[in-house]
Order: structure tokens, then C-alpha cells, then sequence
């Protein structure tokens, strides 16, 4: 574990605070919106959006409280995380804002719920609730370390998160997934939220037992094998991430929670051992569901060949689709707002949306969006690196883990690299929960790297360093 | 714990970089294959996305694009009088696809050929819509009228060309379609189309161009011409040693007469009253090989007609024995022409021996009215010389002067022309179709047009009477109507 030693002698140094960068590359992610947002009003109706100048005055404030809440209570946070997800957030909008305009979604949308609403008005209103919780956060949560305490109560919430879309008059079943609930109107993924819940279980309760499962075992062939009962806990996730897989068909947030647990553990242990046990149970179980669920056994066909069964399955439908979409795109695609992504139909705006980014904006246009999210991911990891106490190391790797395969399994997804999950690309994908819940896990990283990079307290003087007087000779 | 915290992020950089790749694999290696996929509608809505051209006849538009609300598709086709010019146009459904001139001349109807490409590049600059050119065909619209009205209710094709050039008048079938009925991508649409297909009278069929029907009598014309090419008679009034009953070579079957006197009858008087015994004879003596010559010369066993639409090929058989050659030379057997092919033969012997290739595009438009491509009159072949062809328009003559074809008669204009009455189905049991070939001749020379009719299902079951009594009377109104329109 590294920490900043100082010696007694020297003074902290005091690292520059890089908020002034912060706010320029902000000034870059509300423009770069602005300019998409009348590319697409200049595609499709020839003229610019009327809202424009509003949607960029509402960003700019956005993106400027955000900057002043940070600027006050995470003077030393690192610079890059907040113009990316802003950026994100903005070209999301856009986008959605773009399959808003299409002829063809909405006739889809009267047909089967007898009226269609655009999402991209809903998809500001969340953005400023989720950055009024962004800086909520930095404001309550003045050091992540405080929430080592809730680390059991953290397990239960998640817990208590992930059963509700099954409980009967609360979870609402879309399109097959039970993974919303529906509250007064208003449908919640509690999934998205457990994500950021579990990691704190599970970086708490490694902190505590890293010793024992990292000492604690026996070689065999090369590898260190844990105590039967230290392999509890890992069990235990394990079944239940299957037991999401199979009451809630939730692919992509079951192997999310067990991807994330097993980086964390690795990252605990140092113990490649516990790499090999969870890649070999993630396979058993996927062959045991993927026999057993027909709708896994449905995704996975997609993958396979979805021209195979394009006309017989909706899934493979889907799938072949957007393949279509990023191929129709080509090296520089069709323009802005000038795809025809919305052949995909309701999964559009959300599962689907990166194959408009596919189509709309070609190769070049997926390279810059991957690199972008490559980057929040570099600066999760290299927040955990800095961090200084375990706990957060583990918090932010566990955060940073969990986004990036977030990201591989949605893309890979839609891309058709992977079998289809179903779950949504973070900031961009339509959807409350969705934006709200990666805005607190920016905010919580944003919070881990300000203590990372906070400059030691000054150490009390020492009498034994007094400054030598020096004598001149006058 | 920095140690593995190196390694899960690097375990990162691996997951963003399989994205990298994949992304590229699927942009830019597969990106061609997946843009063009059957199942990818975005070529469809490319296709109607914009205003297509027209297909011209005599300057008047026979197609149309109209604005639809409410589907993928911006624009759909409309045709003028479609049942009329279905045969020509074939048809461009926004759910069905689209054939004939609509499919092959895509290109530069929805203005994406390569030689469009400087008029899009402009039209990019200065700010124009994507525009598609003009296919300009050489049909006569009274013609093609004159052939439709008359063939009615009744089912077949006709097919009229003029024999100097080659270019197609009159291209007809029926019963035919509308194809403004399943342009769109509707239920109504559906239903028009699913009816079309699966009618029992064939509807989409182009019958003049895509159905094949045993020529009957009317191939005795080119028998007549093997005969004259290859030497076997030189006086088409001299006696032939055809006995009767005429016995088919090595069997003994009795090729039946319908007409009486066949008995050593000359070519000229066979073929006015048409004898059966005399034509089968002469296909014998002219040998197999030597009629498939001649019958390749005039287009047969070619399947690669193009007008551009790609004609059925006709067929003489190659392989077949002495019997089946001798009823092959009438027109039976396995013998078999579209009326297209019909009429090449016609024109063939009206333009003096010369058969010129058919063809119904005269020139592609670019939007801005440009002549993209003209269409050069080429000749095809020679089937027979100048002074044969002559001889052969002397017996047609006489069979409309004084023969089967006297239907066909018109004042002033000289007509030539040949009956046919073909057998088919098993035992021969099924209603014979009524062909009808003939051209027309002004006095002044020029040969202005060459038809050939077919009718099926006709009631008629005599040899000759149905073609000439039936057939006849459409090829008249098919000649007339074209020299009225050229006079």
C-alpha cells in the first residue's frame, strides 16, 4: 500500500488543485452538445432547434453548479471526470432528443400505448435531479471512509434493492426483465442503484477479511485454495447473482455484481487464485442457466447467428438490426439525424442507443465515444491507485470495475461481440435511474480522488528541525 | 494492492480495446456486406427516399411518384394506365420489390448510377435534391392501345417490332395488373399483391417476353427459309415429292393434314393453305442440324435476348431424332417461342433477311434531360439472303391474299403474314393456342412493323382457323394502328 510519506523536514506539497481545468474542458463538453444538438436540428427539419439556446443555458448551469460544488468541497479531485460525464450526459441527451424526431418511433409508440411522449424533456429534468444528488453527495459525504460503517446495512440495502422488482405489485415486467418497480407513477431499475450499494458492502467487508482469505489456504497445482469456509461469502454472491439471472431474466446485472466482486476480491487478496475459482463458477453457471432459461438460450442464438433467425425471433431481430445499424454507419456514417437507427424500435433510445452512435456517426464517432468512456474508467482506476486507505482503493476499483463492464457487456452487446444483456450505456441510455445512479458513482469517485489527492496535513513542528541560524558576516 | 490494481486495469484496457476492434470489424471490414443485406430495409428506403424518374413513351410519362405519409417510405410509384404498360414497366413496390425496366434501370431512375454521378456532386453544391434520370422507350402508344384493347378479355401477348431497327412497338399481355395497386407497403397493398400472385390466369406473367407456347403453323415460315437457305427447294412453285399420307421419317405415324391437296404441293400453295406433310418433308430433308442453324440464326436457343429485359429463350431441340425433328418443323413437338421471338422471325424475313437485335430503350435521361445512353440499332444475325427473304414474303402475301391470314387484310398496304394453331397438353387434349405472325408493308417499301399475336385458351380446336380467325384480327389492329401513327 502506498502513502505519501513525508519527512518531517519538508513541508506538504501541495499538488495543484486543476480546477481551472476541470472548468475549461467544461466549457468543451456543453459546446460540443450544442453544436451536435444543431447538427441534428439542421438534418432533419433544415432549421435550428428552438430549444437550443435554452438546452445549452440549462446544461451550462448544470455543468456550472456542478463545478462550483466540486471547486468548494473537492478542491483536490481529479480534474477529467466531470467534463466526461457531462460531455456524455450531453451528447446522451442529443441523441435521444434526435430518436425524439423520429416518424417512425412515434407511430410505433401510438400504436402500442395509444399516444407517444418524448423522452429527451424527462431526460433534462433527470439530469438536473441527478446532478442536484451529485453534488448532494459532495456535500454530505465529506469522506468516503464514513461509510465503512455501513457496510452490513450496505449488504441488506442491496439485497432489499435487488428483491424488489420481484415482489409482486411492486415490480413492473418490461419486455420480459423484471427489473423496474414502479412507484406513483414512476418506474425505478433498482438495479442500477444496488451497484453503487453493493460495492460498499463489498469493499467493506474485504477490508476486513483480506488477510484471511489472502493467507488463509492451501497449495494445490499452483494454486492457493481458500478454507472451505472462507468460500461462503463468494458462494453466496455467486447464487445470488444467479438467482437475479433467473427470477428477474436480468443477464447483464448478474454478472455485473459477480464481475465486480471478483475484481474486488483479487484486489483484496492479491491472490490470482480467486480469478481462476470465479471465471471457472461464472462459466458453470452460465452453461446451467443457459440450458435452462429459454431466454438466455434465446440471446445466445442471437449471438450466434442472428440472420439465422431473423425472421422467427425477436431477439435475433434486434441483435441483426443493430449489427445492420453499425454496418449501415460505415467508417464515417450517415450524419446526424440522418440514420435510420429507429428500425431497431422500442429498445432505441435505450438498450439500442449506441447503435445510433453506430450509424449516425460511423466508426470514427464509436472510437471517440469508447475512448471517452476509456477514459472515466482510467480515471476510476487511477483514483483507486492514489487512494491511500484500503477502503477506498477498493470502493474505486470496485466502482470503476463495475462501469467497465458495464460498458463492455452494452456494447458488446448491441455490437454483437457478446450475448445481448439488456442492460443500459451509462449517461447516454434513456432512463431515470440510469443517469441518477452513474452521477453519484462520478460524485463518490470524484470524492475518493479529492482524498487521494488532498495534500497531507502539515506535520506539527518538530523541535529537533529548527531552522539553523545562519550567521553572516556583516 | 497497487500490484493487482495494475492488472484490473489493464484487464480494462483489454475489455475497451476488444470493443476498438470489434467496432472496426463491424464499420469497416463487414460494412459493406451488412449495409446491402436482404434484411436491411435501409436500401428500400434509400430507393424511394427520393423522387424517382419517369419511364417516357413518345415523350408522355407512363409512371409517376407520389408523397405517402405514415411509412418508411417517402415516395411511392404511380403508372398511368398500368394495366396497359404493366408488360413494359414491370413493377417498383416498396414491399415487394421490383422487375422488368423498374429493377434493371434503378439506377438511374433513383439517379444512384455511376454515370449520374457528376449531377449528384453539382446537385450537392448547389443545394438541389437528389433527382433520378428518365428511361425513354420506343413503344408506340397506339400500338401497344390498339393490341390491348383488341386482345380484350381474352388471355395473351402480343408483340409488334419495327424490322428496320429492331425497336419494340407494342409489348402486350393479358390478362395483366396494375402495378399502382401494390406499390405502397399497406394492407391493401398486401392483399392486391397476394391475390396477383397466386391468380390462376398468371397476371404478373409477361407473357410476350417470360412465357414459352409451341409455335405451331407459324414456324413453318422458318422452315420455309431452312429450306430456301440450304438449297432444298429453289422454286417455291414447283411441285414438291411430298406424298399423302405423309408417314413421319422411320415411324409409321401419319402426320395428319387438315387442309386438302397436300399431295406434292408446292411450298407457295403449303404454306397458304398450310400443309402439314409438305413442312414436315422439307424439315426432314433440310436435316436436324441444318434447322437448328437456321432456327439459331433467326434467335432461338438464345437465352440471353436481352431488350434489356432478358427474354424466355425459345427452343429448337439439338438432340432430338428424324420423327421428332420432321414435327418439329411444324411447329410441334418440343418446339417452343415467346411471341417475341415470333416476331424477330417476322421482322427478320419483312426486313429483307436481316434480323435486327430488339430492343425497347431508346435512351437514358439524366435529370437535367441529358442523353446519358442512346441506343444504336445493331443487326442480330442474318438468318437468310435478300432474295430468299423476298421469297418468303411472296408466300406470306399469298397466304393473307388468298389463304388462312385473309383477317389480316388491309387496303392499299401489303400484308404478310402466317396462322398457327398449336396443340399441346398431354394427347394434345388441352384448347390449342392461336398464333398469328404478319408484317406490314406501305407502298413506298419501308417495312414499318412485324407482330406476332398469341391467344391461349381459344375455342376454336381447328388447325388454322383459330389463328387466322382469332389471332388475326388483333395483328391487323396492331399493323394499322402503328402505320396510321407513322403516316
Amino acid at each position: 500500500m502506498s502513502v505519501v510519506t513525508n519527512t518531517t523536514t519538508i513541508g506538504a506539497i501541495e499538488l495543484p488543485s486543476r480546477r481551472n481545468t476541470e472548468l475549461l474542458l467544461l466549457g468543451f463538453a456543453v459546446l460540443i452538445p450544442m453544436f451536435a444538438y444543431a447538427n441534428v436540428g439542421l438534418a432533419i427539419n433544415g432549421s435550428l432547434p428552438p430549444g437550443m439556446v435554452l438546452y445549452g443555458l440549462g446544461l451550462g448551469a448544470l455543468a456550472g453548479i456542478a463545478h462550483l460544488v466540486v471547486r468548494r468541497y473537492a478542491k483536490y479531485a481529479d480534474p477529467l471526470l466531470l467534463p466526461l460525464a457531462t460531455l456524455l450526459n450531453g451528447l446522451g441527451l442529443v441523441l435521444i432528443w434526435r430518436l425524439d424526431q423520429s416518424e417512425r418511433l412515434q407511430n410505433l409508440a401510438k400504436r402500442a400505448f395509444g399516444g407517444f411522449s418524448p423522452s429527451a424533456p424527462r431526460q433534462m429534468m433527470y439530469t438536473a435531479v441527478a446532478i442536484a444528488l451529485f453534488a448532494a453527495v459532495l456535500l454530505v459525504l465529506k469522506d468516503h471512509r464514513v461509510l465503512q460503517r455501513f457496510t452490513y446495512i450496505s449488504m441488506a440495502g442491496a439485497l432489499v434493492l435487488l428483491i424488489l422488482p420481484v415482489i409482486p405489485g411492486l415490480g413492473a415486467d418490461v419486455f420480459g426483465a423484471k427489473i423496474w418497480i414502479s412507484v406513483g407513477g414512476f418506474s425505478i431499475q433498482p438495479g442500477e442503484f444496488a451497484k453503487i450499494v453493493i460495492a460498499i458492502f463489498f469493499a467493506g467487508y474485504l477490508m476486513v477479511k483480506r488477510d484471511a482469505l489472502a493467507l488463509a489456504s492451501r497449495r494445490f497445482m499452483g494454486l492457493y485454495l481458500p478454507r472451505g469456509r472462507d468460500l461462503g461469502p463468494i458462494l453466496m454472491i455467486w447464487a445470488m447473482s444467479l438467482l437475479v439471472l433467473v427470477f428477474e431474466n436480468d443477464l447483464g446485472t448478474s454478472l455485473l455484481f459477480f464481475g465486480m466482486f471478483v475484481i474486488m476480491l483479487y484486489v483484496a487478496t492479491e491472490r490470482t487464485s480467486w480469478i481462476v475459482i470465479g471465471l471457472l463458477m461464472s462459466v458453470g453457471g452460465a452453461v446451467v442457466v443457459g440450458t435452462f432459461a429459454s431466454h438466455v438460450q434465446a440471446r445466445v442464438n442471437a449471438w450466434l447467428d442472428p440472420f439465422a433467425c431473423y425472421t422467427t425471433s425477436g431477439a435475433c431481430e434486434q441483435v441483426g438490426q443493430s449489427i445492420m445499424s453499425f454496418g449501415s454507419g460505415g467508417v464515417l456514417g450517415a450524419g446526424w439525424g440522418q440514420g435510420n437507427s429507429d428500425l431497431i424500435g422500442f429498445a432505441a433510445n435505450s438498450d439500442f442507443i449506441f447503435s445510433t452512435v453506430g450509424e449516425e456517426l460511423g466508426l470514427a464517432g464509436v472510437m471517440a465515444f469508447l475512448l471517452l468512456y476509456g477514459l472515466i474508467i482510467e480515471r476510476g482506476v487511477r483514483t483507486a491507485l492514489a487512494a491511500r486507505d484500503p477502503f477506498g482503493k477498493l470502493f474505486a476499483i470496485g466502482l470503476s470495475g463495475a462501469f467497465a463492464l458495464q460498458i463492455f457487456v452494452v456494447a458488446g452487446g448491441v455490437m454483437g461481440l457478446i450475448p445481448l444483456t439488456g442492460m443500459t450505456m451509462p449517461f447516454l441510455a434513456s432512463g431515470g435511474s440510469s443517469v441518477l445512479a452513474n452521477w453519484i458513482l462520478i460524485a463518490i469517485l470524484i470524492r475518493i480522488s479529492d482524498t487521494a489527492r488532498r495534500p497531507a496535513p502539515a506535520p506539527a513542528p518538530s523541535p529537533d528541525s529548527e531552522m539553523t541560524q545562519v550567521v553572516r558576516p556583516s | 494492492m497497487n500490484k493487482p490494481l495494475r492488472r484490473i486495469s489493464l484487464f480494462c484496457g483489454l475489455l475497451v480495446l476488444a470493443l476498438l476492434i470489434r467496432t472496426n470489424w463491424l464499420q469497416y471490414v463487414q460494412a459493406e456486406e451488412l449495409s446491402t443485406r436482404k434484411e436491411n430495409r435501409r436500401v428500400q428506403i434509400a430507393q424511394y427516399a427520393t423522387e424517382r424518374g419517369n419511364i417516357i413513351v413518345k415523350g408522355d410519362p407512363i409512371t409517376g411518384s407520389k408523397v405517402t405519409d405514415g411509412s418508411d417510405y417517402k415516395f411511392k410509384r404511380t403508372y398511368t394506365n398500368g394495366e396497359l404498360w404493366a408488360p413494359v414497366t414491370g413493377y417498383a413496390s416498396q414491399a415487394f420489390g421490383s422487375t422488368q425496366l423498374e429493377s434493371l434501370e434503378d439506377g438511374i431512375l433513383t439517379g444512384n448510377d455511376d454515370r449520374l454521378f457528376f449531377d449528384r456532386t453539382i446537385g450537392m453544391f448547389t443545394g438541389e435534391k437528389k433527382q433520378g434520370g428518365n428511361v425513354v422507350t420506343t413503344l408506340n402508344p397506339e400500338a401497344q392501345k390498339a393490341a390491348f384493347e383488341a386482345l380484350g378479355t381474352k388471355k395473351g401477348a402480343v408483340a409488334a417490332i419495327d424490322p428496320r431497327t429492331g425497336a419494340i412497338l407494342a409489348l402486350v399481355s393479358t390478362p395483366s395488373y396494375d402495378p399502382s395497386r401494390f406499390a405502397g407497403n399497406s394492407k391493401d397493398d398486401e392483399k392486391a399483391w397476394v391475390e396477383l400472385k397466386d391468380s390462376e390466369d398468371k397476371n404478373l406473367v409477361n407473357r410476350a417476353l417470360r412465357e414459352t407456347y409451341p409455335p405451331g403453323s407459324t414456324f413453318k415460315v422458318v422452315t420455309a427459309a431452312a429450306a430456301l437457305e440450304h438449297g432444298v427447294v429453289q422454286d417455291i412453285n414447283a411441285p414438291t415429292d411430298t406424298p399423302d399420307p405423309y408417314f413421319l421419317p422411320g415411324t409409321k405415324t401419319e402426320m395428319i393434314n387438315h387442309a386438302k391437296g397436300c399431295e406434292k404441293a408446292s411450298l407457295n400453295e403449303a404454306l397458304r393453305i398450310s400443309c402439314n406433310s409438305v413442312f414436315a418433308n422439307m424439315g426432314d430433308k433440310v436435316t436436324r442440324d441444318k434447322m437448328v442453324e437456321t432456327s439459331e440464326k433467326f434467335g432461338f436457343n438464345n437465352d440471353k435476348i436481352d431488350v434489356p429485359v432478358r427474354a424466355f429463350a425459345s427452343i429448337y431441340d439439338k438432340k432430338m431424332g428424324k420423327d421428332g425433328n420432321a414435327q418439329s418443323s411444324i411447329g410441334q413437338f418440343n418446339t417452343a417461342a415467346t411471341p417475341l421471338q415470333m416476331a424477330m422471325v417476322t421482322a427478320a424475313i419483312a426486313n429483307d433477311g436481316k434480323l435486327m437485335k430488339p430492343y425497347m430503350v431508346d435512351m437514358l435521361q439524366a435529370p437535367n434531360l441529358d442523353v446519358i445512353e442512346k441506343h444504336e440499332p445493331q443487326e442480330m444475325s442474318r438468318p437468310l439472303s435478300a432474295a430468299n427473304a423476298e421469297k418468303v414474303q411472296q408466300m406470306m402475301v399469298n397466304v393473307v391474299a388468298n389463304g388462312t391470314g385473309s383477317k389480316a387484310k388491309m387496303n392499299g398496304v401489303t400484308v404478310g403474314g402466317k396462322t398457327g394453331t398449336a396443340q399441346h397438353g398431354e394427347g394434345n387434349k388441352k384448347r390449342p393456342y392461336a398464333w398469328f405472325i404478319s408484317y406490314a408493308e406501305t407502298p413506298d417499301k419501308a417495312s414499318p412493323v412485324a407482330v406476332a399475336v398469341v391467344i391461349e385458351d381459344s375455342e376454336a380446336d381447328r388447325e388454322d382457323i383459330s389463328g387466322g380467325g382469332l389471332a388475326a384480327p388483333v395483328a391487323k389492329a396492331v399493323m394499322e394502328a402503328v402505320l396510321k401513327s407513322q403516316g
